[in-house]
């Protein structure tokens, strides 16, 4: 069971990885907490600065397209940042998103805006949102069975831990 | 057994039975690759995972491709701990100055028809143009398949791409691919494979696939397929290592989307800034202003598109106009090699461009040229985002190689069809 509750942060459409970090910064460093204090620079210049932990990023569709960086996702956790709600997801970015344990919601985010107080709930496979500003509580798109096992393993290196194999105990397999 | 699309047909065979769209399957993947910016951290994963060996040494190549040469020591030193990794566990390492890393896996003919190679590099979907299917993931899928030899995936549903028509003088692959980008928009292909078809295919070569295939991630497609024809074989041949089981979409097979394109009356198409899927016909930035055309990258790289650029350059008058600053980045060792025995690099240095090492080059600002605040670049790339070349003042703008030719003999974006007029 996962319960968060925090500030929104507002962002667009097309939120694409380098905007999240820049290729050029992440070539001396991986360090997400060195990394960190460049979060989404060219998108707003202030966000590093002003993000509290807790907050939560509230964008529009298609969020984390374009290179398939991870530290993107790993920057923003170091960020103190555990959900992203957004219209649509990239695939890869969803996929990092979910090795690492940050929380990727996929719903309906037109009504959201910058500052509202909201919760976000996964118990099962539908994650619940609660906007409390906007007084709307939103069933989001469930997340796959495959990727839920993953992020209720707390991430892809607890399950190659636990399991050695991705095909472990699988209900894909063939039986 | 139902009718069956191409990327229904080998995640089938890869995951051992038979999936359809929209399915969740564990597949056993044929190749693995990282580059330099993406295997730091998979071997970091590797190691927290326990990893212990590689799932078969020879399946996993590594490239130093975005970082070519280091910069500075912290670069230097990722360098050296992927040389130490890929050492000890045999892996395939492509130093600097080899090549981008799909493009090495297809030179070196591991790239074969029917079989899934997954790659910590979102533009890994270029390798699908040797009918194949080809997919980026980041480092802790990498490092998760570098360990096991399996991805976990949902079986896409594909968008059919039918090319029609005849292709016309000066039309560029890259043309056709930005005018896809533009049809279909920026996250338009979200989670499916493009599958293309047409009667327009077989004029567009191995190379021309590769550009077409490539932008497909800038539509959010997962995978991008052409069929095995002729032009396949021609490429593998001499090069193939291992067996190819070329795939054929049924006649029947169930596709989300069917767009057709026809290329006989497609204008050269330009990518304004900062978003790839800003496409206008180049009529409509023609006589913007260049200060920098950037030849390379993983979409316009290789040696059909250096002919083109210089072709194109030399009927726009033969030199490189003042102001501009041209940069010339092979995508591979094999790609420069070739043109440095055909006279195109002697002639591009003779022309006063710059010349760098292979690889991603200036691309995304990490190797190579950064561009002076307030510049217009003209790149044939494949991201134009802000700061993507490492200079947020800087404004890119994604062409054809024909166009990027153009605009460095003429300083402003220019129609390469109409240079003559122009001049």
């Amino acid at each position: 069971m996962i319960a968060l509750e925090g500030r929104a942060r507002r962002l667009g459409d097309n939120i694409n990885t380098d905007y999240i970090i820049s290729s050029a910064r992440k070539r001396d460093t991986i360090d997400e907490h060195v990394l960190k204090q460049w979060l989404l620079e060219h998108v707003d210049a202030g966000f590093a600065a002003s993000v509290q932990p807790g907050d939560i990023i509230v964008a529009g569709k298609n969020f984390g397209c374009g290179s398939a960086m991870e530290v993107a996702v790993t920057v923003i956790l170091a960020a103190g940042i555990k959900a992203v709600i957004a219209q649509s997801f990239s695939r890869t970015f969803f996929r990092n998103a979910i090795n690492n344990g940050l929380v990727p919601v996929q719903c309906d985010t037109s009504k959201f805006e910058e500052g509202d107080t909201l919760s976000v709930r996964l118990d099962g496979s539908t994650p619940v949102v609660v906007n409390f500003t906007k007084e709307l509580t939103i069933a989001a798109e469930p997340i796959p069975e495959v990727m839920l096992r993953i992020l209720e393993s707390g991430g892809i290196v607890q399950q190659l831990k636990i399991h050695r194999l991705l095909a472990a105990s699988h209900s894909t397999q063939p039986s | 057994m139902s009718a069956r699309t191409i990327s229904e047909k080998i995640l089938s065979v890869k995951a051992g039975r038979e999936v359809h769209a929209g399915e969740y399957v564990i597949c056993n993947v044929d190749r693995v690759l990282g580059t330099d910016a993406s295997s730091p951290m998979a071997i970091d994963y590797f190691e927290k995972m326990g990893g212990e060996r590689l799932f078969n040494p020879s399946r996993v190549l590594f490239a130093f491709d975005h970082y070519s040469p280091a910069a500075s020591p912290e670069t230097a030193a990722f360098h050296e701990k992927v040389r130490a990794f890929a050492k000890r566990h045999g892996a395939d390492l492509c130093d600097v100055g080899e090549g981008i890393s799909f493009q090495l896996l297809a030179e070196r003919g591991g790239a074969l028809p029917g079989s899934l190679v997954i790659g910590a590099d979102s533009h890994t979907v270029t390798a699908g143009a040797l009918n194949l299917f080809a997919t980026g993931v980041g480092s802790s899928d990498l490092a998760a398949a570098m360990i096991t030899g399996q991805v976990w995936l949902r079986v896409p549903h594909s968008i059919k791409v039918t090319l029609t028509g005849t292709r016309t003088a000066y039309l560029s692959a890259k043309d056709v691919a930005l005018a896809l980008v533009h049809m279909i928009g920026a996250d338009g292909a979200h989670y499916q494979t493009l599958e293309f078809h047409g009667s327009a295919l077989p004029s567009f070569t191995l190379e021309d696939r590769m550009v077409i295939a490539n932008l497909g991630v800038e539509m959010d497609a997962k995978a991008a397929i052409f069929p095995a024809d002729a032009a396949t074989t021609e490429y593998l041949r001499g090069r193939k290592v291992g067996l190819d089981a070329p795939v054929t979409a049924d006649v029947n097979a169930k596709y989300s989307r069917e767009i057709t394109l026809d290329i006989s009356r497609l204008s050269p198409r330009v990518s304004l800034p900062h978003a790839p899927d800003n496409v206008v016909p180049i009529e409509q930035a023609a006589g913007t202003q260049v200060h920098m055309v950037f030849l390379g990258t993983c979409t316009g790289g290789r040696v059909r598109d250096f002919h083109e650029a210089l072709a194109a350059l030399n009927r726009a008058g033969g030199a490189i106009a003042e102001g501009v600053q041209l940069v010339v980045t092979p995508a591979s060792r094999e790609v420069a090699d070739k043109l440095r025995a055909d006279g195109t690099l002697e002639r591009f240095e003779t022309l006063g461009a710059i010349i760098t090492e292979t690889g991603c080059g200036a691309c995304c600002g990490t190797s190579g040229v950064i561009p002076a605040d307030g510049m217009n670049v003209l790149s044939t790339a494949n991201r134009n985002f802000k700061a993507r070349m490492g200079n947020a003042t800087a404004a890119i703008y994604l062409a054809s190689p024909a166009a990027c030719g153009a605009a460095a003999a003429t300083g402003r974006i220019t129609d390469p069809r109409a240079e003559r007029a122009a001049r």
